[in-house]
């Protein structure tokens, strides 16, 4: 059923395949299984004993893939899974119990909760970047609230997808989560069918095209995508710092190829120079003399993309403002961490999002100016960052930038926070997840009311009179006086 | 129309929606229409679906104002940013969610509680700090004009607009690019709606329908509380707009050998509440249009399902009247059983035991209330946790449309989303993520380039294992 290049004839996963994939897990799931404490807990400990006996396979498959670093598959792509399975694990219990609900005068005597369920049968689209994070995690949440899963990992990583297929298959219940390797043929067979959530990570082209194919079934959607996340830098602020951080959420994560990068930096054209000097003191720290050497920077995922940054690199008036980097090796799929100073803001570097080591500077007069910049370019990104040590600005940034999530004084470090809700608006996506907001993206919030059957409000019902009218209202507006009032008003009328 | 929604969207980009003095000025100003314009109200109700004052107060004025002055009272508390724990790896830091407006949204209302669906989400949306235009239903056209005409003189102009017109004007303004749409109505245009937001990657709210399910299984307790079950029965079905509510009970599932001494207690109310027969009913709403009339009269053309009407069945096509009527086990593969009825008609389904009511509603798409007239606790538990459905309902049916607390929203085929106090606000919310950090400490094997210390000293520090990390330090852990 599932894709197999391996034998001359391919099987091949059409409509009728993702058909029967869908069905084996609706009758699994309408037993009931995937909805036991006991069933949850297992899948999680068996993914996180999958992780413990895995990482050297894992690292090797990212480095297939991706040449990213073992610091940075370890870090970001076992380490926070591993995290959010515990952090599963621990709070599950708590997630799962209802939440009473306070209930007023209106429909006393009454008691109200609301009760989790699972939604049913889901379906989880990651990416190529982070291909375990993003494949895995969203399935955390899903197997937390109950669900059974398809996950269909990126084919643009395809050591990776393979990986996760097998382990999958290994270490968790197959007749309740099943990986589905594949392109677009595979992809679109899967989107056919009707789910009861899915959850796609990726850019918003095809986010349109799954979101359009959840219209048909009326199927709810999480899109995480991505879009321009800005950098503001300030003057007078510990600048090492800050440049270190940077770097940090740029080029150490998958090499500008990460949702969440830094995309470009406004700063003043007073502070320009010495963010860009201490650029390329930090760069040639972390990184040295020739990055293209360096075993720290993950490479270009293929050709496409290779050919889509150069694209950006040579348009012509970008290329004369290059300030630090710019090297290429083609074969190797590489490109060295290069900034670039003042590009015309109608550049397509400006224009799209970068996923890459490009690192544009544009420059204004006063740094109050970036606002105007941020809410001219476009579409709302998934992170805005800013550098500063001035409330003021703090303020205005936090009040007026919108954007997925915002910080201060650091990148891409919001991620690992699981009390924030990791999600985007606008352009940058719809719906959260991360700790216990992906319980609840997976979850169904039912509304439950109980009600006895003392104290029946005659005045609900017909023969309708004025009398009923003025009553009606008093108990509506659920003031105790305003009853009592009008009580008194119809026994004595 | 292209102008009005330009003209919204520069309102909200120069922040006129932002402020909670602005957001409370347009809530009590909301307030103050309801108030002064009440008589026009219940006329427009009146004129469009025949409903009677108390109807039209307990449904819909009553419901708003109650939502009104809920949210004045609780804005404040709900627009203040919530703080987030933060690690102590983290430290200093200081993590918060802030509740942000989306921007311009699109409010699509129906027509069978005109006021309430289109100014219920209008609060939400308001409180939020949107700005908005709403699209009442045509369908209830006494009432769109006076939305019409009536909201531009209390609420602000340049940030709340309503648009009169059909489906050619909703199709219109679907072209367009929202930062939210809210929609109520069929799970058939809730498709259209959510396929044109995919262009633009709106998030939509869908308040759609199905068929909800009355279990009753409280006839054989005391007389008393058997004239109560069928008390909230009747005015769960008839009372809210005679059946033409998506709350609204859409059939009943009773043990066989209960049906006969059910039907003579629901014949009985309904006769106290709305009359003896079709001539004389009073206290009801009428079918709001021909086409709803014919819908409803041709779900019992069929011979077998005619066969079935042990109550009512009388219609005045003038009048578009349709009797209250009640039918005993139709055939369940007839329309009646399939589609959401929507209408005076209550079939009831007979089972041997009671508790097979579970099955037969799995066996149909996820409606939006599953009501059930129990006082059996472990079939109470039962119901909860074997069958889905936007909200359950024991002992009552539809007042837990008035509780602020209770999310109200479907699933699966009864739609996603939720509103109703502070529900209304998150909807129309964007929940924004902020973190703040200082510049020190550092956390310096962050950085590259990396080594096996670096490694395992992040190891540590992710998995929260202080001690660990203390030990790594000192030289205690080799790496």
């Amino acid at each position: 059923m599932l894709m197999e290049n391996k034998a001359e004839n391919k099987a091949v996963f059409d409509a009728e395949s993702a058909k029967e994939v869908v069905k084996e897990l609706r009758d699994s799931f309408v037993t009931g299984k995937t909805k036991s404490h006991r069933w949850r807990v297992t899948q999680l400990k068996a993914m996180l004993k999958m992780l413990d006996e895995n990482e050297p396979q894992i690292v090797a498959a990212l480095r297939d893939d991706l040449s990213k670093p073992e610091f940075e598959s370890s870090l970001y792509e076992i380490q926070m899974l591993k995290n959010s399975c515990r952090l599963a694990l621990k709070e599950m219990n708590h997630w799962m119990m209802p939440e009473k609900a306070k209930t007023s005068l209106t429909t006393f005597p009454s008691s109200a909760e609301i009760v989790s369920e699972p939604l049913g049968v889901v379906l989880v689209i990651s990416a190529w970047n982070y291909p375990f994070l993003l494949s895995l995690d969203p399935v955390v949440g899903a197997i937390s609230a109950g669900n059974a899963i398809v996950l269909k990992p990126s084919e643009m990583a395809p050591a990776s997808s393979s990986l996760i297929a097998k382990l999958v298959a290994d270490y968790l219940d197959s007749s309740c989560i099943k990986v589905v390797e594949g392109a677009v043929p595979e992809t679109s067979a899967l989107l056919e069918q009707k789910w009861d959530k899915i959850l796609y990570t990726g850019n918003g082209r095809v986010a349109r095209i799954v979101m359009a194919a959840a219209a048909k079934h009326l199927t709810p959607v999480v899109l995480e995508l991505g879009g321009k996340s800005p950098v503001i830098v300030d003057s007078n602020i510990n600048l090492k710092v800050a440049t270190r951080r940077i770097i940090a959420g740029k080029w150490g994560c998958n090499n500008g190829q990460a949702c969440i990068s830094p995309d470009y930096i406004i700063t003043t054209k007073d502070y320009a120079t010495k963010l860009v000097d201490s650029f390329k003191c930090e760069l040639e720290r972390f990184y040295g003399k020739d990055p293209l050497e360096s075993k720290d920077l993950s490479r270009i995922v293929n050709s496409n993309h290779f050919d889509r940054l150069s694209k950006l690199m040579d348009e012509e008036k970008v290329s004369s403002k290059i300030v630090h980097g710019g090297q290429r090796n083609e074969k190797n799929l590489q490109i060295a961490p290069t900034i670039f100073l003042d590009v015309p803001v109608n550049s397509l570097i400006m224009k799209e999002e970068i996923f890459g080591p490009l690192l544009p500077i544009i420059t204004v007069d006063k740094v109050e100016q970036s606002f105007d910049l941020i809410h001219s370019s476009g579409g709302k990104p998934l992170a805005a960052y800013l550098f500063t040590n001035n409330k003021k600005l703090k303020r205005k940034f936090v009040e007026t930038v919108s954007a997925g999530g915002l910080v201060v004084n650091d990148t891409a470090v919001h991620l690992a926070i699981h009390s924030l809700p990791f999600g985007g608006v606008g352009e940058s996506g719809m719906g959260s997840y991360h700790g216990k907001f992906s319980f609840d993206a997976f979850s169904h919030k039912k509304a439950v009311l109980y009600r006895g059957f003392a104290g029946d409000a005659f005045l609900r019902y017909p023969p309708y009179t004025p009398g009923k009218l003025t009553l009606l209202q008093a108990l509506l507006s659920g003031s105790i006086v305003g009853i009592i009032r009008a009580l008194l008003g119809w026994f004595w009328a | 129309m292209e102008k009005s929604i330009a003209k919204l969207r520069e309102t909200f980009k120069n922040g006129g929606t932002k402020s909670i003095s602005w957001r409370k000025s347009q809530l009590k100003a909301l307030l103050q229409l309801i108030n002064q314009n009440e008589d026009s109200i219940f006329k427009a109700l009146d004129q469009d679906l025949g409903k009677s004052p108390v109807e039209s107060y307990r449904d819909e004025v009553g419901v708003l104002k109650k939502s009104v002055t809920y949210t004045l009272s609780c804005l404040e508390k709900w627009v203040a940013p919530k703080k987030a724990e933060v690690p102590l790896l983290f430290f200093p830091a200081k993590a918060e969610v802030m509740p942000q407006p989306l921007g311009v949204v699109l409010i699509f209302s129906s027509w069978n509680f005109p006021f309430t669906l289109a100014l219920d989400p209008l609060i939400g949306a308001i409180s939020a700090g949107n700005t908005v235009l709403l699209k009442p239903s045509d369908l209830a056209p006494a009432c769109m004009s006076f939305l019409v005409e009536t909201i531009p003189k209390y609420l602000d102009n340049k940030a709340i607009k309503v648009v009169a017109g059909g489906a050619d004007i909703g199709e219109r303004l679907l072209q367009l690019k929202w930062d939210k749409i809210f929609f109520t109505g069929s799970p058939r245009v809730g498709r259209l709606v959510m396929a044109a937001a995919a262009k633009h990657l709106t998030p939509v709210t869908l308040e759609l329908g199905g068929k909800c399910p009355a279990i009753v299984d409280t006839l054989s307790t005391t007389p008393s509380k058997a004239k109560v079950t069928a008390k909230r029965i009747v005015g769960g079905k008839w009372g809210p707009c005679n059946g033409q509510a998506c709350i609204a009970i859409d059939y009943l599932l009773v043990e066989e050998k209960l049906a006969s001494a059910l039907i003579e207690l629901l014949k009985k109310t309904i006769k106290r509440f709305y009359g003896e027969n079709i001539k004389s009913l009073k206290s009801i709403s009428r079918i709001v249009n021909e086409h709803q009339f014919q819908r409803l009269v041709n779900l019992l053309k069929d011979p077998n399902v005619a066969d079935s009407i042990v109550y009512g069945g009388s219609v005045d096509e003038e009048k578009l009247v349709i009797e209250p009527t009640i039918l005993l086990d139709p055939p369940l593969d007839s329309e009646i059983m399939s589609e959401e009825i929507f209408g005076p008609l209550l079939p009831i389904i007979t089972l041997k035991n009671i508790e097979e009511s579970i099955n037969f509603i799995n066996s149909k798409s996820n409606p939006l209330v599953i009501y059930a007239f129990t006082e059996d606790e472990t079939f109470k538990k039962r119901i909860l946790s074997e069958t889905s459905s936007g909200t359950v309902t024991f002992n009552d049916s539809m007042v837990q449309f008035l509780c602020d607390s209770l999310p109200f929203g479907g699933v699966g085929q009864s739609g996603f989303g939720r509103y109703h106090g502070k529900y209304s606000f998150d909807t129309f919310s964007h929940e924004k993520s902020i973190l703040h950090r200082g510049f020190y400490p550092e956390i310096e094997p962050r950085y590259p380039p990396w080594t096996d210390f670096k490694l395992l000293f992040i190891k540590l520090a992710y998995e929260f294992d202080y001690f660990g990390l203390i030990l790594l330090l000192l030289g205690f852990k080799r790496s």
